[in-house]
């Protein structure tokens, strides 16, 4: 296929042209820059149906690959490698999906330096999109750090009172973790003389001590931006400072890249270590769960409130990945999906909150059911869908992961105690503590203020931003068969290589 | 001839889903167009999607009918699909799920009319009829996850309907969320049972992972037919599996431990309290029991352990029930020691007794609750009035101060009432109905079931025998009290004086309801059991023994005069001397016994101080201390931040300054002290220059010349 | 035919004079003066020898010499004058702003 034409390339840089026309309009242009922003994000979007139209769900490898030699010097063989399987197909999808949503979130909360503000979105949405697709390590270490440079300026100059603070503690983070990723890699690539991810599979051979280090490396970089529990502390200061439409892609997306780093690196590149791994891996992400639910629980600012939670939640993302089975992975990567529409939605909810009241305060507000009917109603199916109520999508994902840890807890399973699944489901129940908690210090109880009660309900363009949501949030918890049906060959692939990693490790 | 009988049921029993989609279509109608439509028109299309609801059952009823009882499993969407995970939306017809089904859309098409009037009144008498119709939505979604709950064919699928009732009880409860005490009240109650249930809700889970596991799936009938092996070869899990679900049963169906939430939940409107709190909801955890009895007949110790739950609860519940002075609460403990009698009867294994119960309770318990809403609404209608007297007759300062009084009037206090008897002749007789029948007095519905449980049990289990005769003795009782205070005796305040009867739309449904109530014993005569050949389609399915147990002449008889009884005995304390204003309870004479059932034996504060509190506590410390302060402020900001900083002053002040700064200080500090001998060689005068050059030409050449 | 030792001696000669004279002149119209007598005694001695071994390159040289030094007169003496313009002396020693 022609590298100019081919979907990948297209779905991946489409962006940099709407940024190329937007460098030619003027500032004041706010409304003509908006638009180009949104058509640019939707016409990326239609390119990633057309990459899902293409693509054969039946084939666990991957596809529509586009492989060509690119760096070439001192004996390093990098290539520039782009293909999707079913690992990424529905990180690439909700990446696509949540960049004109976040966009049309900010037609009037962003007014300021319009211009740069939808540059940097929009090549945020060229370095995530490479994140998912890159099967090449160095090009993904590439888009993996070219994200961090938009959102570094989306925090720091649209952020709140403490942006910079927040801003500088997200790029730290992000960078030292990936640091050893990147002495990984380049081990990885000089001593096996690759850096193509399937090819390094395919090679295996690595011994298992060496493994063991390697996987450290990888998961300290992946587990700083999941975040795992306990390196979660850039989270809620990088949460509560960034505009509506950062923390939407930073919960929608950024955290997936740490989650999808875990299936599509470290699981397949070192099995036994992950293996040998899976239980520590599954007590941090008990604790994440429990730690999470309780933090949320004891927070003023609803913001902050929905960033703990997003711990708790990744914390059962985290706990499917490393059950090792098939429902725990595809659990996992579905509730990668569910995670980015219900906390996306949430983080959505409280931004037009936000815009109107400027308070994040939950004291601040109370009885607001009556005053915004449609606004109540949506948060509540939203709220309902973040603690898993069944019927709607994180059900579908909690269950398959808890079930999944349960059974990686039978004798012989790389868990092998139930008490896993067993406290994370009591997660469960401290959802349903703080999400009804927030639910009822918003809009439950008499009106306590007065300025709260010419708030004017929710505008036709809000609606609009958020029944997309809504759709998918009903979708996949009454009917997430066509979710699975993309991704469950090739989890069985990634099931295959840790169960010969069992095998080898067996006398 | 029979094959065109087995199509003609089989295209019957396609229409299984629609008994979903009906309830589903009422609520979208009322979402989408109610807000043009009347009140009338909302509560009608309310009512008749739940009637279309009953209907759809009295069809499969008449299909399993026509199909001898056979189970019919319909398939109509997959769900969930990994590897051998295999959940479906699959409706299952059997008889069981068809008494359910019949009872649940039966009592709740009654209740749609009834609440058609009711939160008529309601809507304006709390100041927001803009909820009018959120009301309806709410109780067609509650509809819609009934039949979810009880026509699945999997565990997954009734878990579905199991939390879909959770949130419609919920949004129920919190309807006047910004009522009750301190106006929070009432969200805080809708709050508590929705943890509540969740608590068990997490035993569900627990019960469904560990029989996935076990039974490799969660279809009723996989799961069912492998039961007896499985319990052979491991009856660890297949306990842990029962007792599990148990920890469900007690929250959803208000057993102790969890039951601490039904009483609150009184703060819904009362069509709830009557439709969810009484009649359908909590009597899913019977349900499951009932559903589930393949697995629990293989263990006996699981088996008592549930009949003995079910057991305490029936008698603790009574005992509190005796000490409450609010309506509805005494109806709510009530119902929490009637559900305790099922599953009780569930638990020993007297499947048909607890259903044939949880069916004539359904009648009664609707009735009484829907007749205690006519009675409240009947003080509001006094209330009112007296409140519009006064400001027709009193000079304005005084008029607030009264407001202020009729403001704090509680129209659910049975000390407030007395002798509404006459003000409300029907509301009157129906609640006697239901009370009589609820007392366990021949021959009406309650008596049947009620005894039919206390057969069983003095066949099955002595100790839970005895629980359940004591819980009897004081049903009976504290129904004599509440009728004896509500209904006789002189009204004891001027609200109750101006008390009115309820239009015609809320008491014909209390009618139909109190014939059910009267005549619902006939289901399952002894001798007869009509009721248990219908279930035994579908217990015997799974080679689950019922033995149909003859009439037992002592204990029914023992059982009725202990009922008529302990009415008598309320007569005498309230019927004989009727209360008077201010007087205070005749039992307060029992001392701490009273205060002790009055306060509810002090289980919400326990509960309060051992775990809630501490999880507050604990979640705050987290929050607080170990996240912001320890984390994110301390470690962060003093240890990683500050031994950042202190290691880049060292490498600034010592290493830079100190060594690398001095080498280039010292290289360029030695060029300038060079340079300035240097400098004396630039006279500034051309001649020296050019002398130089002279010299250097001469020299050069010198050189060249004398090498 | 006066042999060419004599030539050379009355380059030097001349020579010598130019040196002394850019050495010790305070004038520099003098200086530059006496510059091209050295560099006049250059091209004698060039000449001179061209005639001694029969050699055109030698006499080819004087040209390209005069040409340079008509050029340098004409640059030299407008920079004298800009000199002069600008501190009114053109007295070598009084030009010393480079001292360092």
């Amino acid at each position: 296929m022609d590298f100019l034409t081919h979907p990948l390339n297209v779905v991946t840089f489409f962006p940099l042209l709407g940024v190329l026309v937007i460098l030619f309009l003027k500032e004041e242009q706010k409304n003509t820059i908006r638009w180009v922003a949104l058509i640019t994000s939707l016409i990326a979007f239609g390119i990633s149906l057309a990459v899902l139209v293409q693509f054969n769900a039946a084939n666990p490898d991957l596809q529509m690959s586009i492989n060509l030699p690119w760096i070439q010097v001192a004996g390093w063989n990098i290539h520039y490698f782009l293909a999707v399987d079913g690992l990424s197909i529905l990180l690439l999808m909700l990446t696509t999906f949540l960049t004109p949503i976040s966009i049309l979130s900010t037609w009037t909360a962003i007014d300021e330096r319009v211009k740069d503000f939808m540059i940097f979105f929009l090549l945020l949405e060229v370095g995530m999109t490479g994140v998912f697709l890159a099967q090449d390590l160095f090009l993904f270490y590439i888009f993996w750090e070219f994200t961090l440079v938009p959102m570094y300026f989306l925090i720091g100059i649209w952020g709140g009172p403490q942006r910079m603070y927040a801003a500088v503690k997200f790029f730290l983070y992000t960078m030292a973790g990936s640091l050893l990723m990147l002495l990984a890699i380049l081990w990885l690539g000089i001593n096996q003389g690759t850096f193509s991810v399937p090819e390094l599979i395919a090679k295996g051979g690595i011994p298992a001590d060496v493994q063991l280090w390697l996987f450290v490396a990888f998961a300290l970089a992946f587990a700083i931006k999941v975040p795992m529990w306990p390196l979660h502390s850039w989270l809620p200061d990088a949460h509560v400072q960034a505009p509506t439409a950062g923390s939407v892609i930073l919960a929608g997306v950024l955290l997936k890249m740490g989650t999808y780093g875990f299936i599509r690196f470290n699981i397949p590149l070192f099995p036994q270590a992950a293996v040998k791994a899976a239980p520590v891996m599954a007590a941090l992400a008990v604790i994440g769960i429990l730690y999470g639910a309780a933090v949320s629980y004891a927070q003023e600012d609803v913001k902050k409130l929905v960033a703990y939670s997003s711990i708790s939640h990744l914390g059962f993302v985290m706990l499917g990945l490393f059950a090792l089975n098939e429902q725990g992975i595809q659990g996992a990567i579905l509730q990668m999906i569910n995670h980015g529409l219900s906390t996306g939605a949430l983080f959505l909810l409280v931004g037009m909150i936000y815009e109107r009241r400027h308070t994040r305060i939950m004291d601040k507000f109370g009885g607001l059911w009556s005053i915004m009917p449609i606004y109540g109603a949506l948060t509540l199916i939203v709220s309902l869908s973040s603690m898993g109520l069944p019927g709607l999508n994180g059900f579908v994902g909690e269950f398959a992961i808890l079930l999944g840890a349960w059974g990686a807890g039978d004798a012989g399973g790389v868990l092998g105690s139930h008490y896993y699944a067993g406290f994370a489901a009591i997660g469960v129940i401290l959802a349903a503590v703080y999400i009804l908690f927030m639910f009822q210090k918003l809009f439950l109880g008499p009106i306590t203020h007065e300025e709260n009660k010419k708030l004017s309900d929710l505008n036709w363009r809000e609606i609009i931003t958020l029944v997309p949501l809504l759709i998918l949030i009903f979708w996949i918890g009454l009917y997430p068969k066509p979710f699975f049906g993309l991704m469950a060959p090739a989890v069985g692939k990634v099931i295959a290589l840790v169960h010969g990693a069992v095998m080898a490790a067996l006398p | 001839m029979l094959l065109s009988e087995v199509s003609t049921t089989s295209t019957l029993f396609q229409l299984i889903p629609w008994i979903v989609f009906f309830p589903a279509i009422g609520l979208l109608i009322n979402i989408i167009f109610g807000g043009r439509m009347s009140e009338k028109a909302i509560g009608a299309v309310a009512s008749l999607a739940s009637g279309l609801a009953f209907g759809i059952a009295v069809l499969m009823a008449i299909g399993l009918a026509q199909n001898h009882g056979e189970p019919v499993v319909v398939p109509f969407l997959e769900w969930i699909h990994i590897g051998d995970l295999q959940l479906d939306w699959t409706f299952r017809v059997d008889t069981l799920s068809n008494v359910m089904t019949l009872a649940v859309t039966l009592v709740g098409t009654l209740i749609h009319i009834y609440a058609i009037g009711y939160m008529h009144e309601d809507v304006r008498h709390q100041g927001d009829p803009g909820r009018y119709r959120r009301f309806f939505v709410f109780l067609n979604l509650f509809i819609v996850m009934m039949m979810i709950l009880v026509t699945g064919d999997s565990y997954a699928m009734l878990f579905v309907g199991w939390e879909g009732v959770g949130l419609c009880s919920y949004l129920l409860i919190g309807f006047w969320y910004d009522k009750g005490e301190g106006g929070i009240g009432n969200a805080l109650a809708a709050k508590k049972a929705f943890v509540a249930n969740r608590v068990g809700d997490f035993g569900f889970l627990v019960a469904m992972f560990l029989t996935f596991w076990a039974f490799g799936s969660l279809d009723f009938a996989n799961v069912f037919e492998k039961a007896p092996e499985i319990a052979q070869t491991m009856p660890g899990v297949v306990l842990a599996i029962t007792l599990f679900m148990l920890l469900g049963v007690t929250g959803k169906s208000a057993q102790i431990p969890l039951y601490v939430w039904l009483p609150d939940a009184m703060a819904g409107p009362t069509p709830v309290s009557a439709l969810i709190h009484a009649a359908t909801m909590v009597t899913a955890g019977v349900y499951l029991v009932a559903r589930s009895a393949p697995i629990f007949v293989q263990l006996p110790q699981a088996q008592n352990t549930v009949a003995m739950v079910g057991g305490l609860t029936a008698l603790f519940a009574a005992t509190i029930a005796v000490g409450q002075f609010d309506i509805k609460k005494v109806l709510a403990y009530s119902t929490i020691s009637q559900l305790g009698f099922m599953v009780a009867a569930v638990g020993m294994g007297a499947f048909v007794a607890g259903m044939f119960h949880l069916v004539t309770h359904a009648f009664f318990k609707a009735l009484l609750f829907l007749s205690a809403g006519s009675v409240i609404q009947g003080m509001e209608r006094g209330e009112h009035h007296v409140a519009h007297h006064q400001q027709d007759d009193l000079h304005a300062a005084r008029r607030k101060k009264k407001q202020k009084e009729a403001h704090t009037f509680d129209p659910q206090d049975m000390r407030n009432m007395g002798g509404l008897r006459t003000k409300m002749p029907v509301t009157f007789w129906v609640y006697l109905t239901g009370a009589v029948a609820l007392a366990g007095v021949p021959p009406l519905a309650g008596f049947w079931s009620k005894d039919e449980i206390l057969l069983e049990a003095s066949h099955l289990n002595m100790p839970v025998y005895i629980l359940l005769t004591l819980a009897a003795i004081l049903t009976a009782f504290y129904m004599g009290r509440q009728i004896f205070m509500v209904f006789f005796g002189e009204t004891r305040t001027a609200p109750a004086e101006h008390a009115e009867e309820s239009p015609p739309v809320m008491t014909i449904p209390l009618i139909i309801l109190a014939i059910l109530a009267f005549f619902g014993g006939a289901l399952n005569l002894p001798g007869l059991h009509t009721f248990e050949h219908w279930l035994e389609h579908t217990f015997m399915a799974f080679e689950v023994e019922l033995e149909a147990l003859p009439f037992s002449i002592p204990v029914a008889t023992l059982s009725t005069i202990l009922a008529l009884a302990s009415i008598t005995g309320a007569w005498a304390l309230y019927g004989r001397k009727p209360l008077q204003k201010k007087q205070p309870d005749p039992l307060r004479k029992l001392g701490w016994l009273f205060t002790g059932m009055e306060n509810k034996w002090w289980v919400d504060e326990i509960y309060w101080f051992l775990i809630l509190d501490r999880y507050v506590d604990l979640a705050w410390f987290l929050a607080d201390e170990v996240d912001w302060r320890f984390w994110h402020d301390w470690f962060h900001e003093k240890v990683i931040l500050a031994t950042f900083n202190s290691l880049s002053r060292l490498l600034a002040l010592r290493v830079d300054l100190g060594g690398i700064d001095r080498i280039a200080n010292g290289l360029a500090d030695g060029t300038q002290a060079l340079a300035a001998c240097m400098r004396r060689l630039q006279t500034g005068f051309v001649r020296n220059y050019a002398l130089s050059v002279f010299v250097g030409v001469v020299v050069i050449i010198g050189y060249l010349m004398f090498r | 035919m006066l042999p060419v030792t004599y030539y050379v001696a009355l380059s030097a000669i001349l020579f010598i004079l130019g040196a002394v004279g850019v050495l010790i002149r305070r004038n520099l119209i003098v200086i530059f003066m006496s510059v091209e007598l050295m560099l006049n005694a250059a091209n004698l001695a060039f000449v001179a020898f061209a005639r001694y071994y029969q050699s055109m390159s030698g006499q080819v040289f004087v040209f390209f010499v005069m040409a340079v030094a008509a050029a340098e007169v004409a640059v030299g003496l407008s920079l004298i004058v800009a000199i002069y313009r600008a501190r009114h002396t053109i007295n070598v020693d009084d030009l010393s702003e480079m001292k360092g």
